[in-house]
């Protein structure tokens, strides 16, 4: 493997670690502010001991969250630094106010919910609470804006006397539609997992008939907060985004193995084997019109197909190939009129030209074979694309379902919820972190082969180093990962099993006198 | 504002982070570094560990800011030395890495080993990522080895062992050792009894030593140490033109510009002064004294550090044109000014906000407060 391979490796291996933590953090923090609003609306201390119980199982998370978030903020730079140093103007904005605006407020806030239970008045700490809870979707805002202008980079202009990207209009950059449909995409997921977290534990609690009123009415708060939260992720998904711009529509096409144009409304495909070579759907199972109303909201517009979109790549690499070369020519001193009118006028192509740079040194001389190699690399494999959106989009659906199920079995007030449906919610648990993995996996491997969408290709962006020093931290980072999230897990489990009883109040069932040596 | 001002305002910004980084987590680092050291029991070391409990993970964001402003602001320096001292910086990071889960684990589970294994972790996740910064500033002083391609990709040619060499190690001592001082007056204000002597006593000795060391590196550097100067001129308002300028590297230097503005000496002569008060302090039992002494101390280090450079961030021993300057490595002129209004909003509120948060949490803790809420501290 190379150092692109390696860097690639490492970064995707972090993240995805690091949203393991994530969502839960960001679902957790609201059900904890709810929970607590109750406690102080109600004044019934059942609703204190929820919100100091799973405040606990929330500290367990929050700790690997923050330990595998440092990694994400320094990587840009000990990893991508090409990528720093070509988008830094932009992209570093909104990661420095995310560290201002949010996470600063929602770490000094973390520590006064622990600590601050006998020295803030109730109403105080209740404000902390929600103050705590609202810092982390701030925190997601900014982290997703960024995210979005890696997909769809507006606001931005290339400057050729410093060799990057600088921002013309961060309006644009914070309004970016991508970002926006991304960053509530992203929370509600995170809404629904910690509201599975909480579903899925309490059931476990009254499938054992232990600590009942607790359970019960952790269930009715998860259940309620996770309709609301499951019908936000599915209605306001991020297809609406897919519209917009070139790596978007590519990744559409790709999800949904759209191998050629078709006239308008364009179908949606299920099922079905996508087939690299015959750029065919084997076995498809259509259902007609639905991807040209879910990705167009009309059913006059077409869907691009890959080979449509390949096509204008090739265009789009052949003049961003005589861009790279103006490029070097006005870099190299060549700064006459003609060199700099003509090279505006294809600028727009450099990320395209710099595809070429992969597969040759010289790109002024890249072969017929150069180009047709990098328009084929211009799109991603289909078949993982595929399939993982339709694990993403079956997990979905599957929790909608528990959800809506649990919803009204809490408003019938039944007091035993049928055992289906607590063993349902039980095994659901894992379901919203596989959602979340492979949602993830389909916007960042669907980006590819770009790491800013048709300005700076992935393997340009990485930094120079060597093959044995990247083997060394993903190394380290593997082990001290896996240690951390078997540590993690283990911890998680035994406070879930253990259960409200973890606090030590002395009325929780596993603290009775005949229960005590199960403790 | 023109470029200029703001290129010189996001200097001292730069500044103001990692100071505000190095006072504030410098002393839950310091504190959690001499667990060992200074808890003689568990519930001694339960002291120490709550007394940072409720704000270390606010004073790391210290660290998360300056490391995102330093992307916002600096891309370039953000880029070139964080890949440039790419290993130093992935041990730092796995040092780190230990901190918010051992402050939050060790508690979790009653049981000595357990205890003994996060207090080791929470005692090298905080004592080595302050000796290699230290390590890495001794070795910006020197100049590292790197130069910019074409495309202005940075190619990094020096390695990892190269950053151990004497006078980095005696930096990276220094950082270590003001850091656990601060630590150690920052138990002077949270502690009782036996404990708090202990404080006293550390801070007494540590306070004069770092005074030593700090002097002992200024004149290393002085004798030693060949400093980095521009000769040609720099469009302090114009785009980066990062690699077209001329530098020399000469004897000395790196005091040009206390020879310019003499006034400068007061920042090194108060870093002496902060360390040597501090010491008074501690040895007379005036808590308050000794911890801003250090706060002051410790502060003044780093901007000596950057005064001495000014206006190289981070020089390039191979390629000394390629060197970078806080004028010519900065974001553009509109991105500087937008992150300087949001760090004109931010920065006060973020004071305010953990001003309050330790006023919540004020005053001293102690052993039986521990043994009383057994469940709920850390």
């Amino acid at each position: 493997m190379d150092i692109v391979d390696l860097s690639r490796l490492q970064f995707a291996f972090t993240a995805m670690i690091h949203f393991l933590f994530v969502p839960l953090t960001l679902g957790l923090a609201f059900l904890l502010a709810i929970m607590e609003s109750v406690y102080v609306m109600t004044g019934k201390t059942i609703y204190r001991d929820m919100t100091k119980f799973w405040g606990k199982l929330f500290g367990i998370n929050f700790a690997l969250g923050v330990t595998t978030g440092i990694a994400m903020e320094f990587q840009f730079g000990t990893n991508w630094s090409y990528y720093s140093h070509y988008v830094g103007d932009i992209f570093g904005a909104p990661l420095a106010i995310e560290a201002l605006m949010a996470f600063f407020l929602e770490s000094t806030l973390v520590g006064l919910f622990f600590f601050g239970w006998d020295r803030l008045s109730k109403e105080k700490h209740l404000a902390v609470t929600w103050l705590m809870a609202l810092a982390t979707n701030l925190s997601a805002l900014w982290i997703l804006v960024a995210n979005g202008w890696m997909q769809h980079p507006i606001g931005s202009v290339f400057n050729i006397d410093t060799m990057r990207m600088e921002l013309t209009s961060f309006s644009e950059v914070i309004f970016n539609p991508v970002a926006q449909v991304k960053f509530v995409h992203t929370v509600s997921a995170g809404y629904v997992t910690g509201a599975v977290f909480v579903l899925a534990i309490s059931s476990w609690y009254l499938l054992k008939g232990r600590d009942l009123p607790f359970a019960r009415r952790s269930f009715a708060i998860a259940s309620a907060f996770g309709l609301a939260s499951a019908l936000s992720v599915i209605v306001l998904g991020d297809e609406s985004g897919y519209e917009l711009g070139d790596v978007q529509k590519v990744k559409l096409a790709a999800v949904e193995a759209e191998w050629h144009t078709h006239p308008a409304p364009a179908a949606f495909t299920v099922f079905g084997i996508p087939n690299e070579q015959t750029q065919t759907t084997d076995y498809a199972l259509k259902i007609p019109a639905v991807l040209g109303l879910i990705a167009t909201r009309s059913v006059t517009e077409e869907v691009a197909g890959l080979s449509e979109l390949k096509e204008k790549h090739l265009e789009r690499i052949i003049r961003g190939q005589e861009a790279y070369v103006l490029m070097t020519q006005y870099r190299a001193g060549d700064k006459s009129p003609a060199t700099i009118n003509r090279f505006n006028e294809v600028s727009a192509n450099l990320g395209y030209g710099m595809l070429l740079t992969a597969y040759t040194d010289d790109v002024a001389n890249a072969t017929a074979e150069h180009i047709a190699q990098a328009v084929e690399d211009s799109i991603p494999k289909v078949w993982p694309l595929f399939w993982s959106f339709r694990i993403m989009v079956a997990c979905g659906v599957l929790m909608l379902v528990l959800f809506a199920a649990a919803f009204w079995h809490s408003a019938k007030r039944t007091v035993d919820k049928p055992r289906w449906l607590l063993k349902f919610a039980l095994f659901s648990l894992p379901l919203p972190w596989i959602a979340s993995e492979a949602g993830w996996f389909v916007a960042e491997y669907g980006r590819q082969p770009w790491a800013i969408g048709e300005i700076l290709p992935t393997h340009l962006a990485v930094s120079q180093l060597s093959v044995s020093d990247i083997w060394f931290s993903l190394g380290a980072i593997a082990v001290l990962y896996t240690i951390f999230v078997i540590i993690e897990m283990w911890l998680m489990t035994k406070y879930a099993r253990l259960g409200p009883s973890a606090l030590h109040t002395g009325k929780y069932d596993l603290e009775s006198p005949a229960n005590v040596k199960e403790a | 504002m023109d470029y200029e001002a703001l290129r010189f305002i996001w200097w001292l910004l730069i500044g103001v982070l990692l100071i505000g980084f190095v006072v504030t987590d410098g002393f839950d680092m310091g504190v959690a570094a001499l667990l060992k050291v200074l808890g003689k029991s568990n519930d001694e070391r339960r002291v120490m560990i709550n007394a940072i409990a409720p704000h270390w993970d606010g004073n790391q964001v210290w660290l998360i800011t300056a490391g995102g402003a330093l992307f916002a602001a600096w891309p370039t320096v953000y880029a070139a030395s964080f890949s440039g001292f790419y290993i130093a910086l992935m041990l730092t990071l796995f040092a780190l890495f230990l901190r918010p889960i051992g402050f939050e684990y060790r508690a979790k589970i009653d049981s000595e080993a357990w205890r003994n294994r996060w207090d080791w972790a929470l005692t090298a996740g905080s004592a080595i990522p302050a000796l290699i910064f230290g390590v890495a500033f001794g070795n910006l002083l020197q100049g590292v080895p790197f130069y910019f391609d074409d495309i202005l990709r940075l190619h990094y040619t020096g390695s990892f062992w190269a950053l151990l060499n004497p006078f980095a190690l005696l930096a990276g001592v220094l950082s270590l050792l003001m850091i656990l001082n601060h630590g150690a007056t920052y138990l002077q204000l949270k502690t009782e009894a036996e404990l708090k002597a202990r404080s006293e006593n550390l801070s007494a000795v540590l306070a004069l030593v770092c005074a030593a060391i700090f002097v002992l590196a200024g004149v290393w550097l002085f004798l030693a140490v060949d400093g980095y100067s521009v000769t040609s001129l720099i469009d302090t308002n114009g785009a980066n033109r990062t690699t077209d300028k001329t530098v020399l590297i000469s004897a000395g230097a790196w005091f040009s510009n206390y020879a310019k503005w003499p006034l400068l000496w007061l920042v090194p002569a108060l870093g002496v002064a902060g360390f040597v008060v501090c010491a008074l302090a501690s040895k007379t039992q005036r808590h308050i004294t000794a911890f801003i002494s250090s706060s002051l101390a410790i502060a003044m280090v780093v901007l000596t550090a950057g005064v001495s450079m000014f206006p190289f961030v981070m020089p390039s021993s191979s390629t000394p044109a390629h060197s970078l300057t806080m004028w010519d490595a900065t974001a553009s002129e509109s991105t500087l000014m937008i992150m300087f209004v949001v760090a004109c909003i931010f920065v006060p509120l973020i004071l305010a906000y953990t001003a309050w948060s330790y006023f919540v949490m004020r005053g001293r803790l102690n052993e039986q407060h521990i043994r009383d809420n057994s469940h709920s501290l850390y």
